[in-house]
C-alpha cells in the first residue's frame, strides 16, 4: 500500500520542498509501522515533557502557597491571564493543571511510547512481518493521536481554561463546572480512544496473521505477548469509558442527566436538570478502563524489560512460559478489579468482599513476572550497559509501587489511605520510576537499530543515576505524607490544615510533613535537569554517536536485529523462518554466545 | 516484501487480514453498546418509581423499521452470495437495495425525532383537573402540545418561556401519562379516541418546569436519543461504506475481484452487527 498521495499534500510547499519530493509522504502522511513509531514516540516525549513541566509548576504552588511562579509566572499571566495574575497560580488553574498532567501523561505520553511507539517500531520487527498489517489504519491511528492532542493542548487557551476536574473527570463535578474545558476534555478523549482502538485493532491482526513462518506463538518474544495482551485491554476496555464520554458530553450540552442525581443543587441552587442519573456509574465505567488502562502501562514495560535483561545477562529469561500466562491471565483479571478505586463510594460490603478478592489475585501474576525477572538474573554475567541499567532499576522500583498497592487493595486500610498522597505514590511507584524506566531502556536499546549509532553510554549513566535519586527523593516522601492524611488535588499543599495554621487541630499535619513539599519539589527540579543530558543525547547522538560495526551491536537473538540498519521500507530482504525460541543465549557447544531466532539448527535439535 | 493475506486466508488462521481486523474492531462495538446498555439498566433499576418514561413512542413505525433494516441484512447476503458466484450486476441490484433501505431507515427515524420534539410534559405548580381513562383525575404533570400565537413550536424549554416573555400558552394534554400502567394508558387512549380534547390555557407563572421529548427531557429520553443517535451515525457510517465499495470503489472487481469480494463481506459483517443492535434498541426503547 502506498502513502497519500504526496502531489495533494505537496502543493502549498512545493517551494521549500523541491529537491526531495517524497518529503510529506515519506515522513508526515507514512504508512510505514517504523516512521510512525517515530512520530509517535517523539510527539509523545514532547507530551510527556509538557506533562512534566505542568507537575513542576504545581509543585511551586504546593510548596509555596500563593507565591508568583518563578521564571514563567510572567508567562502563565500573559498567556493564560485571570487564572494566573500576576504570575500566581490560581486554584482553578491548579486544578486544571492537575487534570491535565494526569491526563496528558497517561493518554497522550506513557501509552503511545509504550504501544504507540515501541509497538509500531518493534513488533512488525520482532514477529519477520513487513509492516502491520493495516498500514493505512496505523497512520489513521497516528493522525487521530495528534488531533486529540492538540484539542487537549488548545483548551489551556479557551476562556475558564482547560477540565478542571481531574484525570478521572468524576461527575458530577465534572458536569457542573461551568467552563468548556471539559468538553474539550471529552472531544479530545473520543480522538485518543478512537486513536487507540484502531491501534489496537491493527496490533493484534499483525501479530495473529504476519508472524514468519516457524514464528510460533511459544517463540514469540515475550514483549510481543505484552503487546498482545495490552492490544486486547485497549481495545475491549477503551469503549466503555468512550459510552461514558459521550454520556457526559451529552451531560454537558444536551442537558442530560446520565450522571447527575435528582435534588443536585449547584452553588447553592437546585440545578436546572431532570435528575435521575448516577454518579456511581461513572465511576464504574470510568474504572473499568481505568484499571486495565494501568496494565497498559506497565505491560509493554514488562516486555521492554524483559527483552533488555536477556540480552544482557545473555542467558535464557528464566519461566518463559510463566510470563506468557502471567500476562494472560493480567490480562483477563484485570477486567474484574476495578472497584478496588471505590471502596469509599458506599456501594456496599458484598461487591468491595469482591474485589478486594479479586485484587489480591491479581498481584499474583504480577508477582510471578518480576519473580522471573529476579531469578534470570541469577549466576549471569551481566553486561551493565544504559538499558540494563534502567531496566535493573525498574524491578525494584515497580517492586515497591506493586507492594504498595497491597494496603489499598483491602478496603480496611483503603479506608484511611483512599484519596491521600500515599496513593500518589503508589503510582507513581508504578508508572514514573517503573514504566518510565523501562521506555528509557527500551529508547537506549533499540536507539541503534533506528540510527544506527548508539547513545553516549557516559550521558546515559549520568540521566540513569539522577532521574534513580531524583525519583526517589520526589516519590518517597509522599507516602510518608499520605500516611499522616494528607489529601491529594489541594492547591495549597494542605496548608489549612496544617498545624502551623491551626495549631489544635486533631490530625493537624506538621511541620515535618508539610516540609517535605520543598524537598519533593527541589528533587523535581533535580529531576527535570537530568532529564537534560538525555534530551541532548537524543538529538546530538542521531548525526553524531558512535556508528554501530553491525546491524546487531548488543549481540541479540531476536529479529528485529536481523535486519539491515534502519531497517528499509519492507524490513526484510527475504521472508525470514524462524527456527527456534526467542532467548536463545549462550547455548552450549556453539561459538557465539547468541544463536539468532532465524539460524538454522545444522543437523538435530538443539 | 509484501504484506501477506490481504485477500488469500493465512492456512493456521484461516482467515484474510481484514476479517481479522473487522471481528476485532466488532468486539470493541459490542464493549461500547455494551457500556451503554449496562448504563440503561443501572439507571432503569434505580429510576425513582413514576419517573420512567414508557409507551410514547410510535410502535408500528418503529416496527416497520425494524423491518426495513432486517431486509437490508438480507440483500446484503444475497449480493455477497451474487459475487462470489461472479455475478456482479445481480450484486449491484441487491446492495442498491440495501442502500436504499439504509436511506429509508434514517427518513424514517428522523421522522420519528421531529415528533418528539415538539411533544411536551409540563409540570405545573398546582395541579389540575383532566380526564383520563373516562374518569377526573387531579394532576401537576401533563403531556401534550402547545400552541403559542398559532404556531406549535419545538425544543421549547422553561428557559424559552423567559427569553420569549411568554405570558400564557395554550396546551392539548394527551389522555394518558407515563405514571400510567400500559394497560390503563390502553384503556385511557380507547376511551378518548374520537373526543374532542379538553384544551388548557397555562400561564408562564403556572409552570413549574417544561420540556419537549429532548434528551434533557429525562433518563429515559436522554438513552433514547442517545443510543438511537450513536446506531444511526453506525447506519449512515455503514451505508457510506457499502455505497463507497459500491460505486467509486467497484473498479477493484476488475483489478482484484477476491479482494473486492472480501470488501463487500467484510462491510456486510460490520452490517449484520448495525442491524444485530437494533434488535436490540428495538424491544428496550420501545416495548419495555
Ligand atoms: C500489583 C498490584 C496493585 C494493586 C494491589 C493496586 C491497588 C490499587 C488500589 C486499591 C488503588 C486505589 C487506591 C485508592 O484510590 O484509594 C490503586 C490506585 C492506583 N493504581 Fe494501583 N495497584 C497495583 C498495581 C498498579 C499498577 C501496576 C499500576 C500502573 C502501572 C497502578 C496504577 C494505579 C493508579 C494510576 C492509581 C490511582 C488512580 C487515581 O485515583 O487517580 N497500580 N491501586
Ligand atoms: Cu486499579
Amino acid at each position: 500500500m502506498q502513502a497519500t498521495s504526496p502531489k495533494q499534500s505537496h502543493a502549498g510547499h512545493a517551494e521549500a520542498h523541491h529537491e526531495e519530493p517524497g518529503f510529506w509522504s515519506k515522513y508526515i502522511f507514512s504508512t510505514d509501522h517504523k516512521i510512525i513509531g517515530i512520530q509517535y514516540g517523539l510527539t509523545a516525549l514532547t507530551f510527556l515533557l509538557f506533562g512534566f513541566c505542568l507537575m513542576l509548576m504545581m509543585r511551586w504552588q504546593i510548596a509555596h502557597p500563593g507565591q508568583p511562579v518563578p521564571l514563567v509566572g510572567p508567562l502563565l499571566a500573559k498567556v493564560l491571564g485571570g487564572v494566573a495574575a500576576g504570575g500566581v497560580m490560581s486554584a482553578d488553574l491548579y486544578n486544571s493543571f492537575g487534570a491535565m498532567h494526569g491526563t496528558i501523561m497517561v493518554f497522550l505520553a506513557v501509552v503511545p511510547l509504550a504501544f504507540g511507539a515501541f509497538g509500531n517500531y518493534v513488533v512488525p520487527l520482532m514477529i519477520g512481518a513487513p509492516d502491520m498489517a493495516f498500514p493505512r489504519v496505523n497512520m489513521a491511528s497516528y493522525q487521530a493521536y495528534v488531533v486529540g492532542g492538540i484539542i487537549m493542548f488548545v483548551s489551556f487557551f479557551i476562556p475558564g481554561g482547560a477540565a478542571q476536574a481531574g484525570w478521572t473527570s468524576y461527575s458530577p463535578l465534572a458536569t457542573s463546572i461551568p467552563t468548556d474545558g471539559q468538553t474539550f476534555w471529552l472531544v479530545g478523549m473520543i480522538f485518543l480512544i478512537t486513536s487507540s482502538l484502531l491501534g489496537a485493532v491493527n496490533f493484534i491482526a499483525t501479530i495473529i496473521q504476519l508472524r514468519a513462518p516457524g514464528m510460533t506463538w511459544m517463540r514469540l518474544p515475550f514483549f510481543v505477548w505484552a503487546q498482545f495482551v495490552t492490544g486486547f485491554l485497549l481495545l475491549l476496555a477503551f469503549p466503555p469509558l468512550e459510552a461514558a464520554g459521550l454520556m457526559q458530553l451529552m451531560d454537558k450540552v444536551a442537558g442530560t442527566s446520565f450522571f447527575l442525581p435528582t435534588g443536585l443543587a449547584v452553588g447553592g441552587q437546585l440545578a436546572d436538570v431532570s435528575g435521575g442519573g448516577s454518579p456511581l456509574l461513572w465511576q464504574h465505567l470510568f474504572w473499568f478502563l481505568g484499571h486495565p488502562e494501568v496494565y497498559v502501562l506497565i505491560l509493554p514495560a514488562m516486555g521492554i524489560v524483559c527483552e533488555v535483561i536477556s540480552n544482557n545477562t545473555r542467558k535464557q529469561i528464566w519461566g518463559y512460559k510463566s510470563l506468557v500466562y502471567s500476562s494472560l491471565a493480567i490480562g483477563f483479571l484485570s477486567f474484574i478489579v476495578w472497584a478496588h478505586h471505590m471502596y469509599l463510594t458506599g456501594m456496599g460490603t458484598k461487591i468491595s468482599t469482591f474485589f478486594q478478592t479479586t485484587t489480591m489475585i491479581i498481584s499474583i501474576p504480577s508477582v510471578i513476572i518480576l519473580t522471573c525477572f529476579f531469578i534470570s538474573l541469577w549466576g549471569g554475567s551481566i553486561r551493565f550497559n544504559t538499558p540494563m541499567l534502567f531496566a535493573l532499576a525498574f524491578l525494584p522500583m515497580f517492586g515497591i509501587g506493586g507492594l504498595t498497592g497491597l494496603p489499598l487493595g483491602f478496603s480496611a486500610s483503603d479506608l484511611h489511605l483512599h484519596d491521600t498522597y500515599y496513593v500518589i505514590a503508589h503510582f507513581h511507584y508504578v508508572v514514573a520510576p517503573g514504566t518510565i524506566f523501562a521506555l528509557f531502556a527500551g529508547i537506549y536499546y533499540w536507539f541503534p537499530k533506528m540510527t544506527g549509532r548508539l547513545m553516549s553510554e557516559y550521558w546515559g549513566r549520568v540521566h540513569f543515576w539522577g532521574s534513580l535519586i531524583f525519583m526517589n527523593v520526589v516519590f518517597q516522601p509522599m507516602f510518608a505524607q499520605g500516611m499522616a492524611g494528607m489529601i491529594r488535588r489541594m492547591a495549597d499543599g494542605g496548608a489549612n490544615y496544617s498545624l502551623a495554621r491551626v495549631p489544635d487541630a486533631i490530625g493537624g499535619l506538621s511541620d515535618t510533613i508539610m516540609s517535605l513539599h520543598t524537598l519533593i519539589l527541589w528533587g523535581g527540579i533535580g529531576l527535570g535537569l537530568v532529564q537534560i543530558p538525555f534530551i541532548i543525547n537524543v538529538f546530538w547522538s542521531i548525526k553524531h554517536g558512535r556508528k554501530v560495526t553491525s546491524d546487531n551491536p548488543w549481540d541479540a537473538t531476536t529479529l528485529e536485529w536481523q535486519t539491515p540498519t534502519p531497517p528499509p521500507h519492507g524490513n526484510f530482504a527475504a521472508e525470514p523462518t524462524v527456527h527456534r525460541g526467542p532467548y536463545d543465549y549462550s547455548l552450549p557447544g556453539k561459538a557465539k554466545d547468541f544463536t539468532p531466532q532465524n539460524e538454522p539448527d545444522q543437523g538435530g535439535k538443539h | 516484501m509484501e504484506i501477506p493475506y490481504t485477500a488469500q486466508p493465512r492456512k493456521d488462521t484461516g482467515l484474510y487480514n481484514a476479517k481479522v481486523g473487522i471481528w476485532l474492531f466488532l468486539a470493541s462495538e459490542v464493549m461500547l453498546f455494551g457500556g451503554l446498555f449496562s448504563a440503561y439498566i443501572l439507571l432503569r433499576v434505580g429510576a425513582t418509581p413514576g419517573t420512567w418514561v414508557h409507551g410514547l413512542l410510535n410502535i408500528p413505525i418503529g416496527t416497520f423499521n425494524t423491518a426495513v433494516l432486517i431486509t437490508s441484512s438480507v440483500t446484503v447476503v444475497l449480493s455477497w452470495a451474487a459475487l462470489k458466484v461472479g455475478n456482479f450486476g445481480r450484486y449491484r441490484f441487491y446492495q442498491a437495495i440495501t442502500i436504499l433501505c439504509a436511506l429509508g431507515f434514517l427518513g424514517i427515524k428522523s421522522f420519528e425525532y421531529r415528533e418528539k420534539f415538539s411533544h411536551y410534559e409540563v409540570w405545573l405548580n398546582q395541579p389540575v383537573t383532566v380526564t383520563r381513562g373516562g374518569q377526573e383525575v387531579q394532576t401537576d404533570r401533563l403531556l401534550g402540545h402547545i400552541e403559542y400565537q398559532g404556531h406549535h413550536p419545538a425544543f421549547w424549554s422553561t428557559k424559552t418561556l423567559a427569553e420569549k416573555q411568554v405570558e400564557s400558552f395554550k396546551f392539548t394534554p394527551d389522555p394518558i401519562h407515563y405514571k400510567m400502567t400500559p394497560k390503563e394508558m390502553a384503556h385511557a387512549r380507547k376511551t378518548a379516541a374520537g373526543r374532542k380534547a379538553e384544551e388548557f390555557e397555562f400561564k408562564a407563572a403556572d409552570v413549574k418546569r417544561l420540556s419537549a421529548f429532548v434528551p434533557g427531557h429525562s433518563t429515559y429520553f436522554a438513552l433514547y436519543f442517545t443510543l438511537t443517535a450513536l446506531h444511526a451515525l453506525h447506519v449512515l457510517g455503514g451505508a457510506v461504506v457499502i455505497f463507497y465499495i459500491w460505486g467509486p470503489g467497484a473498479k477493484m472487481w476488475k483489478t482484484d475481484p477476491e479482494r473486492y469480494t472480501n470488501r463487500v463481506e467484510v462491510s456486510g459483517l460490520f452490517w449484520h452487527f448495525v442491524d444485530l443492535v437494533w434488535i436490540f434498541l428495538f424491544p428496550v426503547l420501545y416495548l419495555l
